[in-house]
């Protein structure tokens, strides 16, 4: 039922017959590189030559202005709050639909998976329904002065939206295809049900329960349309790095901006590398259960 | 969970403390996209005023965006103290729909409360390879116009406004303005969604053979990106631009900033704001200014929204509404 | 919601409940405040605002161009997939890693950058667009941001199932004379079709409700290069709420249909999976 776009790429079966005549092999393999030079390494290659069109000096001056630096760290506050909320969803919803059967799973399955094809810009504008000074709430807000709409909650309601099924979709093939078995025994065996998923469960999904923290973490530091509606863009406040790579952009800063934009291009490198030892870890713990079991 | 009561508290406290000392005030101001480089240096002019007048410490933010968007935030809650934006319209706006500031708004400060004026001009290539002098010139067939969409920046409305009055004026009829105002929307190959945008796409991305821009825009671009690479004209007739400012009454009510916020404002009639206004490329309101930096700006016929149109509430509606001339011109 | 078969297992109704409560209160409550906004407007007006050549034109435009991008994503993920499971390639876990950069890529910086190279003075730009091939500022530049994009879905579904095909079924077929353009049409193919049909589904999917990216590089001229998503801001920023909340719904409506044929699909394709 979920997706399986997300799940870690398996290990290739390393002596496949291979039948194709050299030239389409080789036709193919370049055709593929062109692709992969095109449409990847060449926008990630324009972020960091733009970015250091100035040179170096002003490449780290640009990061560490006072604006980008606040800009830092409210990404880094709303990820930290956004993903842990996700992370502990994801793992709720994946036991719920994976150990047990019940009516309605499909469309509980579809629900999670909603957030992920909504626009952006509709998930941003939902809470403005919902908090804006004219919405639901926003005149209750608005006596109590609480702050939620153009403020570190609504930055982070927002990308907790975007980011919702992150984890729950990483998670539930995997321990729909793990099964109970082990969990069971270990409860007959009279450990208790916090026994049993720290002992158990958590050890065999924890690099897929990594893989999707680190995915989601990733596109929550980097939504843009989202936050974009419900930000209000104050300087140095309400800017996340997206924002504030748009608003250097506007400001002619363009080797500032491309320097930010290289910054949150890193951080897609690192996940990527991350996320590539993850995937390694996960292989070598496999090739272990199967050797432990042949033997 | 007791940790983040905790949290709470301190931060409850945190906030009561600043109330109790008074001395730190912060005010928000929201405004539109090309007023990022006069607020920077005008926001240092008046904390440094208000500090020598009052003993206090004001911080100003700014938040910048087009000039509807903004006042859509404002609308949703944004707490704006003052908002300098684009046209009385969307400030209008902000009256109608949010009541957070009064409906006699305008008449509060001097000058249909614009500080500072600005008018449109054309932004062309170096040494004006396709000869543009005049908006005719700007429906020729082949010559490519670079302008935001009226629909979202406050800028592309006077752009729009100034083309029409013009043909309205030179071919004597409505009809005739609406012919001339599809033809030269049909040379518009990008239209971004603000005024920086279209900047950017003219002067960055290298398209189109004029951009139609703020006059402060165009000057500033000209200064930032390369005197060597633009040319700035200016049409014998165009609109008077008046950005508007206004004090957000209910919002400084809440936050107990009317005073700053209400000084803030009138300190741009002041020598100094109204300096740091012409420095920026705008037009002083206050006559001693204008005459001061009269020598930099173009000489042009200037008409009013008033006159042409009896004011913005009638323009928008005639115009930007949906399925109104804008929209319609994109039909045919 | 009753659990239907009891278990040893601990933890259903505290996992259900937190399930449903965190999905009711970010998801379908707000999701809910859309539709009520929407309802401000009567049968007839929904008919209206939709089929006002304007908003057509932008789902024309958006469904083109995500159409278009699915389908070529089709064939370069299908492509990528391949080479990256059967050839052997230098660096074979760096590329396969540089797949997931859109996914990674905030969609801002992705539209800036793809600007940056196909606007007229850009790096590709500057010889495409004296060749008559304009990128950036068309909907050709929207159908560009949305390959980027969509790539990742189409290479990640159809992968996997690369990689589980059984050799024996293709060594078979070959050994019985099959050529190998026969091997891959009667025997490799039908087999990923399913794979391929949920990636293109994701992919369009995701492109028809792309923002960020598409913002930067699509032009934005109304009946040509406007989108959706864009549509929503413009009537946002006019304060037309009820309107923008119509079309949003709109959206939403399409999103749930592609994604229920997304879950029929998957359906399909482990049924075949395991019929193999």
């Amino acid at each position: 039922m979920s997706t399986p776009m997300l799940t870690a790429a398996r290990p290739a079966a390393t002596a496949r017959p291979q039948q194709e005549a050299d030239w389409v092999r080789y036709a193919l393999t370049g055709a593929a590189l062109f692709v992969i030079a095109l449409f990847l390494i060449l926008p990630l290659l324009t972020v960091l030559v733009e970015g250091l069109r100035k040179g170096w000096d002003a490449y780290f001056s640009a990061l560490v202005e006072p604006n980008t630096l606040s800009a830092i760290k409210l990404t880094l506050i709303v990820a930290a709050i956004a993903v842990p909320l996700n992370t502990v969803f994801g793992v709720a919803a994946a036991w719920t639909i994976a150990r047990f059967e019940f009516t309605g799973k499909n469309i509980l399955l579809t629900l999670i998976d909603l957030p992920f094809s909504v626009s952006p810009v509709i998930a941003g504008l939902v809470y403005v329904l919902i908090f804006g000074a004219q919405g639901w709430f926003g005149p209750w807000l608005m006596e109590h002065d609480v702050k939620i709409l153009f403020a570190v909650p609504g930055l982070v309601l927002a990308t907790v939206f975007v980011t919702f099924p992150f984890v729950a979709r990483e998670l539930i093939p995997l321990m729909q295809e793990q099964g109970r078995d082990e969990e069971e025994a270990a409860l007959s065996l009279g450990a208790s049900g916090w026994q049993m998923f720290f002992k158990v469960t958590l050890p065999n999904i924890k690099w897929a329960l990594l893989y999707g923290v680190t995915l989601c973490n990733a596109r929550a530091m980097g939504e843009f349309g989202a936050v974009s509606v419900v930000s209000g863009h104050i300087r140095g406040l309400t800017n996340t790095l997206p924002l504030h790579v748009e608003i250097l952009y506007n400001e002619y800063n363009f080797a500032a901006s491309f320097a930010v934009a290289s910054l949150l291009a890193l951080l897609a490198v690192t996940t990527l590398i991350f996320k590539s030892v993850l995937e390694w870890k996960q292989q070598q713990d496999r090739r272990v259960a199967i050797e432990e079991s042949v033997q | 969970m007791k940790l983040k009561f905790h949290a709470a508290l301190a931060a409850l406290l945190i906030g009561a403390s600043g109330v109790l000392h008074a001395a730190d005030v912060k005010l928000l101001n929201v405004s539109y996209d090309p007023t990022r480089e006069l607020y920077e240096q005008y926001n240092v002019a008046f904390a440094k005023y208000w500090k020598e007048k009052t003993g206090d410490n004001v911080t100003i933010q700014q938040s910048h965006g087009g000039s509807g968007k903004q006042a859509r935030s404002v609308i949703d809650g944004l707490g704006a103290d003052v908002v300098t934006l684009a046209l009385a319209d969307d400030i209008d706006a902000i009256a109608d729909k949010s009541k957070l500031i009064a409906p006699d708004w305008l008449a509060r400060l001097p000058k249909n409360s614009s500080p500072y004026t600005s008018t449109i001009v054309f932004l062309v290539r170096k040494g004006n390879p396709k000869n543009i002098k005049d908006w005719d010139d700007l429906v020729r067939k082949g010559v490519s116009v670079v302008t935001p969409n009226p629909k979202t920046s406050g800028g592309a409305r006077w752009n729009f406004i100034a083309a029409w009055e013009y043909a309205k004026r030179k071919y004597g009829g409505e009809a005739q303005a609406k012919d001339f105002v599809a033809k030269l929307y049909q040379n518009v190959p990008v239209l971004d969604s603000g005024a920086r945008g279209s900047t950017t796409t003219f002067v960055e991305r290298g398209v189109g053979d004029v951009l139609i821009s703020w006059e402060n825009e165009a000057f500033l671009a000209v200064k930032e990106l390369g005197p060597d690479k633009f040319d700035i004209v200016a049409p014998p007739l165009s609109v008077l631009a008046e950005p508007s400012v206004a004090v957000v009454d209910k919002n400084v009510q809440r936050h107990k900033t009317e005073a700053v916020a209400k000084a803030y404002l009138e300190y741009l009639y002041s020598d100094v704001g109204q300096d740091i206004a012409g420095k920026n490329y705008y037009r002083p309101s206050e006559e001693k200014f204008a005459a001061k930096y009269a020598s930099q700006f173009p000489k042009l016929e200037l008409f009013t929204i008033d006159s042409a149109f009896g004011g913005w509430k009638n323009a928008t509606q005639k115009f930007f509404v949906d399925g109104a001339i804008f929209d319609q011109i994109y039909l045919k | 919601m009753a659990q239907t078969n009891r278990s040893l297992i601990p933890g259903f109704r505290p996992a259900l409940t937190f399930t449903i409560v965190y999905l009711s209160l970010l998801v379908l409550i707000p999701l809910s405040a859309l539709l009520l906004k929407s309802l401000g407007y009567g049968p007839s007006q929904w008919f209206t605002l939709l089929t006002s050549p304007r908003v057509l034109a932008a789902f024309r435009v958006s469904l083109s161009t995500s159409l278009l991008a699915a389908a070529i994503n089709v064939v370069f993920g299908l492509l990528l997939a391949w080479v990256l499971v059967r050839y052997p390639l230098p660096f074979k876990r760096v590329f396969d890693a540089l797949i997931d950069l859109p996914f990674a890529l905030p969609t801002a910086v992705a539209g800036i950058v793809l600007t940056a190279i196909y606007a007229r003075n850009g790096w590709l730009g500057q010889y495409l667009e004296p060749l008559g091939f304009p990128v950036a500022f068309t909907p050709t530049g929207i159908t560009v941001a949305l390959i980027f994009i969509g790539m990742p879905f189409v290479v990640r579904t159809v992968q996997p199932v690369l990689q589980d095909l059984d050799p024996a079924e293709e060594e078979a077929a070959s050994s019985l004379g099959a050529s190998r353009l026969q091997v891959f049409t009667k025997i490799i193919f039908p087999n990923i079709l399913p794979a391929l049909l949920t990636g293109f589904a994701l992919a369009f999917a995701r492109g028809i409700g792309e923002y960020g990216s598409v913002i930067f590089i699509a032009g934005n001229r109304p009946l040509v290069s406007e989108v959706v998503p864009l549509l929503i801001m413009t009537k946002l920023e006019q304060y037309d709420y009820v309107g923008a909340t119509v079309i949003g719904m709109a959206m939403l409506i399409l999103s749930f249909a592609l994604l229920l044929i997304i879950n029929v699909l998957q359906a399909w394709t482990r049924r075949r999976a395991g019929a193999l």
